[in-house]
């Protein structure tokens, strides 16, 4: 016979107001099981968690039900409570007779007669708890960032600072993702290369970071503290450990493509290297327009080559290691206009180019050595449109969302145009600026100082006229068309989740929204975890963001991560599911409805009825189960049931309700 | 004459419906998901809205949880009406669970209605942590409902 332990809350008169506590403990002292009734001002308060301790020792009382606030709210100050008490801090149950009684109900009848209802529901439930018994998880203390990006670079870099080892993973030849593409930052205008390039060196040089670029994840098991990841490392053609970067190969090469990293302004050459200064700093093998791969001959940069690192038979290495947490920073790619926008040429026009293409023009290491020129004649552009929110805030056409960095980036390229370009003209069709960052509005206050002309409206339509294209739009606020002849025009378009977060997402448990970005586990509470345990968001593979909040979202990400890995072991939830193996029957079911694959199914050898019997059964894997109860709802023979809150706790929740 | 109209429910007579007391109140089960329906309930406290004192929320980490058992015990006992309340889909702590409750429990509805339970005593509903108003409007649309039908007399056990 269980004694159970009540004790009623008056939380001040927060409760006690609506709440008529004496009839409350009269009544809950004729519930069965209930040895002890006691009411106080507080529960929570140091007196009112004493009492509760001291009725343990003087009543013998081995389960509790707490009526006061919210579970939400104290449980688990209530679960600690009991940690140095001979009670199993699972032995407690919470009747919320203030969020869900007194405060919602004006009349005391009412109120009280619910407050009873409530706490007969939690003294039925606790009758029936079974004390629990969290187990230690063990830590791999091994970090793996996905995405070389910033964000990546600066969790890689502020993990690997703490002294634990780092996996940074890049789909692309070099770690530095976008930012490194960009020519200058705002507000501040320093050189994007030179704040992200020294940090690539570090992520290159660092002792606890391990770069593994033109490489992908392919799978994943286990779970936070103990995940095993396989990676992908594709053939690069070239042995990493000989080459000496010299660039050899690469001078030599007679194959030339266009160049992915200078956005197709560029050719590169079939052995390359992204760009001057890729971390590693060693060249690949693009086997697709290599003409020993295409045409089997050639083969020049093999015979150049003073250490011999060229491998032709180099092929894709499976790699497994453990880690115990993920950081993943996958980015963002901008949305494809030209299938969207046919008003603005569908991408026939040259000179009608993305925010990002622009970049690499006014780049002083670019193609163009950051000479302002046209793309499709070479020639420098006197007047400029700029176009923002391409694809942002236009749920028609792209995304219903706002990309966040380009009012910015705008209000930058208007600013660096007019600087280099003494009589130039500059027009920047906009819907509304959005300048919330330190110095943003300054900044943009500086462009419209600089002469930039800003254009309330969208453009409705670009066509060429001879060598120009002539951009009409409304001005919004004189209400009148506008027409400006262009010589080059600039789309500000939307980011939009890289193609690979979908994957990514999927193999981690981790939920998408409707546009593809990654979520965090609370917008506001949250922002860098997810509903994963072990693993985290940073940068703009969560949303569109700007180079500081991707930096500073990293390094929160990479605190959480330092945090856990200096923890001793993890302790688990025991409210997880559990199986009869009695009972189970194998169908399976179980294994399809949970999200986390914790239950996989396993064949047995049992003696049943005094003969052995070969059969399947589910068996749970405690660490990987987050106790969501899905299984035991699909569960036809009634196997499976959720500690903490198991069918028969439930049931008795409902017949004390209906008495 | 179809399968379904061969086991309507049989109406309330007048005499059973004057038997109701005049100070009757409906017993409302809601079985909510931990992360936002109760989140959601909590927040209604937190702003003092006010709404019937009819439901009564039972905890359950995910609606994923709630077998269909459940439900039928609880007209059985005396509920005299069920409410299955989790995240928005898509939104789901736990990533599909609700998936899962969407499926099933829209089926159990119509199977319930099917049995003779009229559809507005057990209703599924989708409320998130911030939707404290969502939650108030729901428990005072489900009150007015099932005060209007009366007490549930179908599969209630004798003497209750």
């Amino acid at each position: 016979m269980s004694r159970i332990g009540v004790f009623l809350c008056h939380c001040g008169t927060n409760i006690a107001a609506t709440v008529d506590m004496t009839r409350l403990a009269e009544a809950t002292k004729e519930l069965p099981g209930v040895v002890y009734v006691e009411e106080n001002k507080y529960m929570c308060s140091e007196p009112g968690q004493q009492a509760v301790k001291q009725s343990i020792i003087d009543r013998g009382i081995d389960r509790i039900v707490i009526a006061s606030c919210s579970p939400r709210m104290h449980e688990l100050t209530f679960r600690k409570m009991l940690t140095d008490t001979s009670v199993n801090p699972y032995m407690l149950e919470i009747a919320n007779i203030r969020e869900q009684c007194s405060w919602v109900h004006k009349d005391k009848e009412a109120g009280t007669k619910k407050a009873i209802d409530l706490v007969r529901m939690a003294v039925a439930k606790v009758d029936r708890n079974a004390p629990l018994f969290t187990s230690e998880i063990p830590i791999t203390k091994r970090a793996l960032v996905i995405g070389g990006g910033i964000a990546g670079i600066q969790a890689a870099l502020d993990i690997a600072d703490a002294g634990f080892p780092v996996t940074l993973v890049e789909k692309e030849p070099s770690i530095g993702g976008k930012m490194v593409m960009l020519d200058k930052t705002f507000p501040t205008m320093d050189c994007s290369a030179c704040i992200c390039a020294p940090k690539m060196n570090d992520v290159g040089a660092h002792p606890n970071i391990e770069i593994m670029s033109l490489s992908e994840v392919e799978e994943v098991t286990g779970y936070v503290g103990n995940f095993t990841v396989t990676i992908r490392q594709k053939a690069k053609y070239i042995d990493y450990d000989l080459c000496t970067g010299c660039g050899l190969c690469e001078q030599k090469c007679p194959s030339k493509v266009t160049s992915e990293y200078e956005r197709g302004l560029a050719k590169r050459k079939a052995v390359y290297k992204p760009f001057a200064q890729a971390v590693p700093s060693k060249p690949i093998i693009d086997a697709k327009n290599c003409r020993k791969f295409t045409e089997d001959r050639c083969g020049v940069c093999e015979k150049l080559c003073t250490v011999n690192a060229i491998r032709f038979d180099d092929e894709d290495k499976l790699v497994t290691l453990e880690y115990g947490a993920v950081i993943i920073a996958t980015g963002y790619e901008l949305i494809d206009w030209t299938s969207l926008y046919g008003e603005y040429g569908a991408g026939a026009y040259p000179d009608v180019i993305d925010g990002l293409t622009f970049e690499r023009i006014i780049n002083a290491s670019g193609p163009t050595e950051g000479h302002i020129v046209r793309p499709s004649d070479g020639k420098e552009p006197k007047t400029v449109v700029m176009i923002k929110c391409v694809g942002s805030r236009d749920p028609h056409k792209g995304k219903a969302y706002c990309s966040r960095a380009c009012c910015m980036y705008g209000a930058k390229h208007a600013h660096q145009f007019l600087d280099k370009i003494a009589d130039g003209e500059c027009y920047v069709f906009y819907m509304d600026v959005r300048a919330m960052g330190k110095g943003y509005d300054e900044f943009y206050m500086n462009t419209l100082q600089d002469g930039a002309t800003y254009i309330r409206g969208r453009v409705a339509k670009i066509y060429p006229e001879g060598d120009k294209y002539i951009c009409i739009g409304e001005d919004t606020i004189s209400s009148k068309i506008v027409t400006v002849s262009a010589d080059l025009v600039v789309l500000d378009t939307a980011m939009e989740p890289q193609e690979s977060a979908d994957a990514i997402g999927r193999l981690f448990g981790v939920s998408r929204d409707l546009d593809g970005w990654l979520t965090e586990a609370h917008p506001k509470l949250r922002p860098v975890e997810t509903n994963t345990a072990g693993v985290y968001l940073a940068g703009t593979a969560q949303g569109p963001k700007d180079i500081p909040d991707c930096v500073a979202q990293a390094s929160a990400a990479a605190a959480k991560v330092i945090g856990m890995f200096c923890l001793k072991a993890l302790e688990s939830n025991p409210m997880i599911s559990v199986v009869d193996e009695i009972n189970c029957r194998g169908c399976g079911d179980c294994v399809d409805v949970c999200p986390y694959k914790a239950i996989a199914m396993e064949t047995v050898e049992r003696r049943e009825n005094s003969v052995w019997v070969t059969r399947d059964i589910a068996v749970i894997n405690s660490g990987l189960c987050q106790g969501c109860g899905a299984c035991t709802a699909s569960c036809k023979s009634s196997a499976l049931d959720l500690l903490g809150f198991t069918n028969e706790q439930i049931l008795q929740e409902v017949d004390a309700l209906c008495l | 004459m179809s399968l379904e109209q061969a086991v309507e429910a049989p109406q309330k007579t007048a005499a059973e419906a004057a038997e109701v007391a005049e100070d009757w109140r409906p017993k409302i089960l809601a079985f909510t998901c931990n992360w936002c329906t109760y989140a959601g309930a909590d927040l209604a406290g937190l702003n003092r809205m006010n709404y019937p004192a009819d439901v009564r929320l039972l905890r359950l980490p995910c609606s994923g949880r709630v077998n269909p058992q459940f439900v039928l015990h609880a007209f059985q006992k005396g509920c005299d009406g069920v409410l299955v309340c989790g995240c928005h889909p898509g939104d789901c702590h736990y990533s599909t669970g609700n998936y899962f409750t969407r499926r099933r429990m829209l089926l159990y509805r119509r199977y319930l209605e099917y049995l003779g339970i009229e559809p507005e005593r057990f209703q599924i509903r989708w409320i998130s942590g911030s939707e404290a108003g969502k939650f108030r409007d729901t428990v005072v649309d489900a009150c007015e409902a099932v005060a209007k039908l009366g007490p549930n007399t179908k599969y209630r056990e004798e003497g209750r």
